[in-house]
C-alpha cells in the first residue's frame, strides 16, 4: 500500500494549506493504519488543501534527527507553523484532530 | 574434563572497557563491563553526565574508540561549552567523525499521543550515530527524561527494556544515566533493566565543605571496589582517589637519607631516616618543627634530590625569606628546579582536592622527596576520621612512590609530650616520629629535640637541646647535670661551675707542686748536713789513721835504731 520510495509525496502539492510528514519505520501494522487513518481525517476535513510525505526511517535515518523523531509513527504538521507532532497509529481521532488544530476540543 | 577446560582457561579476564578516568579503573578493576550498559544514578550536580562524557572522550583521545553522545537534556552546543571549561574540545572531535553527540528533545507541549507507537524512531536515531563513526562507546544522557516527554509509561518501559537488549546486542559499552530517586537508585527504576554495573555518585556536604563520592552498587560478573571513594571535578575533568586499599606490599629500601640537621643524624643509629619513610616532625608553636623541614628539603636538594615543599601557613617568598634569615638558601634551589614550594590555605578546598593537588603535583614533579608542613592545619577541614582516611591514603601513594615525606604537626598542649588530636591520627602511620618541644625553667625558654620512635633503627633515647642561630640549628652537646639534662641557664650555670672548680683544681695543683719543690729543697739541704757531717767524721777518721800510721813508723824507726 505504501510506496517504497524513500519519500512519497501524495497530492503532489508543494505550496499546500497543509503539509503533513509521516515519520515510520518500516511497514509495520502501525505505519499501515497510521497512514490509512491520516489519509481518512485530512480527506474528510482538508480535502484538496493537503499534503502528506512518508518518511520511513528505515531507508533514510538521518532524517530522524531534523524533526526530533522518537517514536514511530509520528506524524508532523510542519505547514502551517508552529509545528506539531502526534505519534502513535493515530487510531484516536479526537486526538489527533485536536493534536493538529483542525478542531478545537469537544465541548 | 572440567579440570581441562579450567586449565585451558586459567586466567579468565572479565572483558572491560577502561574509562580512562583517573581512578576509577583502578576501583572496577579494568572497567566498565565491555559490551553492556552500565547505569550511573546520582542526584542533580553530581557529575553524571560529566562522567560520562570524559568516558567517551577518553575512549576517543586514549583508546580510539569512537563514541555517541545522545543528550535528551542539554542541546549539543551547550555540552561542548560546558565541557571545554574542562580542556575537552567537543567539536573538534566531531569534526575528526570520532564523536555524534545527538540532542534528543523530549517537549511534552509538542507532542501529542494518538494511538500506538513505539520508540524505533529513537533506535534508528541511536543505531544510525553508532554506524556514521562506528562507536563502540554510546552514552545516553538521561534517558528518564522521556518519562517526562511521553504518557505512556507501559510502552515507554517496554521500549527501554528493548532499548538495553538492543544495545548489548549492537555490543556497545553503553553509559545511561538516571537521577536518583527517593527510595530507588534511580527515579524510574532503570536499576531493573541495567543490571550488569550499576555505579553510585553523590553529593554531600558537611560542614560547609563538598565532598562528592562514588560507589559501585554491583557488578556483575567482577570484583570491584566497594567502598565509597572520594572524587573530584577539577579543571581535568573527574578524578577518583581509589587508594583506601592499603595492602602495604610496598618495596622498601634500605638507603639513608640524611636529616640534613648536623647532630640529628647522630641521634639515629644508622644515619638518618630510610628513603621512602614518613617522618612526623611535631611540636608546640615556635619549636622550629618548619626549620627542621626546611634543613631536611635543603639536604635533599643539594644532594639532587627533587623536592615538594607543601606549604600550608606560608607562601613560597615568606617561607624563602624566613629560611635565608638562618642560612638556607631556598631560592637557590627553586631557580634549578630541585624545589616546588606549593601553598595554599587549607581552608582554600575539601581535604579530597588537597589530596587531589598533592597527588597531580607528585605524579607531575616526580619528587624523591616530600615536606607538608604542617599536617595538623588540614585538620581544620575534616573531621578527624576524614583526616586519617585522607592521611592514610596520602602515605599510602607516597609509599608507593617510595617518596621520603616529612610531615610537620603542631600540638595544642604545652605540658605533655604525649600527641593531641593531630598527632594521635597521624602516629601510627608513620615510621619515624621527631619531637621538638619547649623545655622551660630558670626564667627562660629552650628547645629540645629527641625522638620517640625510628621504626627498624636503634635511636638515641636523649632529649638534645638545640639552638637557632644565624647560621643555622646548632645541636648542643648533651650536659648531665644532678637532675638530669641541663639546658639553656642551667647549662651555662654548670659551665661556670665546671670552671671555677677547674680552676681550683688548678691552684690546688699548682699549691702542691710548689709545696713539693719546698720539700725537695728541704730534702736536698738535709742532704747536704749530713753528707757534710760525714764527710767530717771521714776526715777526722782519716786524720787518726795517718796519725797511727806515723806513729808505726816512728816505732819501727826506733827498733832499729835499738839494734
Amino acid at each position: 500500500m505504501i510506496n517504497s520510495d524513500t519519500a512519497l509525496t501524495l497530492n503532489e502539492n508543494d505550496s499546500a494549506e497543509w503539509q503533513l510528514l509521516l515519520y515510520i519505520a518500516g511497514q509495520t501494522p502501525k505505519s499501515v493504519k497510521a497512514l490509512s487513518n491520516i489519509k481518512k481525517y485530512a480527506e474528510e476535513h482538508l480535502a484538496g488543501k493537503y499534503s502528506i510525505e512518508i518518511i520511513d526511517l528505515l531507508k533514510s535515518p538521518q532524517l530522524a534527527e531534523g524533526d526530533q523523531i522518537l517514536a514511530v509513527p509520528t506524524l508532523v504538521r510542519r505547514v502551517p507553523e508552529p509545528i506539531r507532532k502526534i505519534i502513535g497509529d493515530l487510531s484516536n481521532e479526537e486526538r489527533v484532530l485536536v493534536g493538529l488544530n483542525i478542531k478545537p476540543l469537544m465541548k | 574434563m572440567q579440570s581441562n577446560s579450567t586449565n585451558d582457561h586459567p586466567l579468565f579476564i572479565f572483558p572491560k572497557t577502561q574509562t580512562g578516568i583517573d581512578g576509577l579503573d583502578e576501583i572496577t578493576e579494568g572497567g566498565l563491563p565491555k559490551g553492556r550498559p552500565t547505569l550511573i544514578c546520582g542526584g542533580a550536580g553530581c557529575g553524571k553526565t560529566l562522567l560520562s562524557m570524559q568516558f567517551l572522550i577518553k575512549g576517543i583521545t586514549e583508546f580510539n574508540e569512537p563514541g555517541v553522545f545522545m543528550s535528551f537534556e542539554e542541546p549539543s552546543d551547550d555540552l561542548s561549552l560546558n565541557v571545554r571549561s574542562l580542556g575537552f574540545d567537543l567539536e573538534q572531535l566531531k569534526a575528526e567523525k570520532k564523536l555524534v553527540v545527538d540532542h534528543v528533545r523530549v517537549e511534552r507541549s509538542e507532542i501529542e499521543e494518538a494511538g500506538e507507537y513505539d520508540l524505533e524512531g529513537l533506535f534508528i536515531r541511536l543505531g544510525h550515530a553508532i554506524d556514521t563513526v562506528k562507536a563502540t562507546r554510546v552514552v545516553l544522557d538521561t534517558i528518564e527524561s522521556l518519562f517526562a516527554g511521553l504518557d505512556n509509561q507501559a510502552i515507554l518501559r517496554a521500549e527501554l527494556r528493548r532499548l538495553f537488549h538492543w544495545l548489548k546486542d549492537k555490543g556497545v559499552t553503553a553509559i545511561i544515566t538516571g537521577e536518583r530517586g527517593q527510595e530507588t537508585l534511580t527515579r524510574q527504576g532503570l536499576e531493573e533493566y541495567v543490571s550488569d554495573c550499576v555505579i553510585l555518585l553523590d553529593h554531600r556536604v558537611i560542614e560547609q565543605v563538598s565532598t562528592r563520592r562514588l560507589r559501585i552498587v554491583k557488578y556483575r560478573g567482577s570484583t570491584h571496589g566497594t567502598n565509597e571513594y572520594p572524587f573530584l571535578i577539577d579543571e581535568n575533568g573527574i578524578s577518583v582517589l581509589p587508594i583506601t586499599s592499603l595492602k602495604l606490599d610496598n618495596e622498601v629500601s634500605s638507603d639513608i637519607v640524611s636529616t640534613g640537621v648536623p647532630g640529628v643524624d647522630g641521634m639515629f643509629e644508622k644515619g638518618g631516616f630510610y628513603r621512602g619513610s614518613n617522618i612526623l616532625v611535631s611540636g608546640t608553636a615556635g619549636t622550629a618543627k618548619t626549620t627542621v623541614a626546611c634543613y631536611f628539603a635543603d639536604e635533599q636538594c643539594k644532594k639532587g634530590e627533587k623536592t615538594i615543599y607543601f606549604a600550608f601557613e606560608e607562601s613560597p617568598q615568606q617561607l624563602v625569606r624566613n629560611m635565608a634569615s638562618i642560612g638556607i638558601d631556598l631560592q637557590k634551589h627553586i631557580s634549578d628546579g630541585s624545589l616546588l614550594i606549593h601553598s595554599s590555605r587549607p581552608s582554600l578546598n575539601g581535604l579530597e582536592l588537597h589530596l587531589l593537588t598533592l597527588r597531580k603535583l607528585i605524579r607531575d614533579f616526580k619528587p624523591t622527596t616530600v615536606v607538608i608542613d604542617p599536617i595538623s592545619n588540614l585538620i581544620t577541614v575534616g573531621s578527624e576520621h576524614e583526616v586519617r582516611s585522607m592521611l592514610v591514603r596520602l602515605i599510602d601513594m607516597l609509599k608507593a612512590n617510595n617518596i621520603t615525606a616529612v610531615f610537620t604537626s603542631l600540638n595544642k598542649q604545652t605540658d605533655a609530650i604525649r600527641p593531641d588530636l593531630a598527632e594521635e591520627s597521624v602516629s601510627s602511620l608513620v615510621d619515624t616520629w621527631i619531637t621538638v618541644r619547649d623545655m622551660e625553667g630558670f626564667g627562660e625558654r629552650n628547645r629540645g629535640i629527641f625522638i620517640i620512635k625510628a621504626r627498624g633503627m636503634g635511636h638515641s633515647n636523649q632529649v638534645r637541646e638545640f639552638i637557632i642561630t644565624r647560621k643555622g640549628i646548632e645541636l648542643l652537646d648533651v650536659k648531665l647535670g644532678p637532675d638530669g639534662i641541663l639546658t639553656g641557664a642551667a647549662r651555662k650555670a654548670n659551665e661556670i661551675n665546671n670552671k671555677l672548680s677547674e680552676i681550683k683544681h688548678q691552684n690546688e695543683i699548682d699549691r702542691k707542686d710548689r709545696e713539693i719543690i719546698r720539700k725537695r729543697k728541704v730534702l736536698e739541704a738535709n742532704i747536704e748536713a749530713l753528707r757534710n757531717e760525714f764527710e767530717s767524721v771521714e776526715e777526722e777518721l782519716n786524720l787518726l789513721r795517718t796519725t797511727e800510721a806515723m806513729q808505726q813508723k816512728l816505732g819501727l824507726n826506733k827498733k832499729e835504731n835499738d839494734k
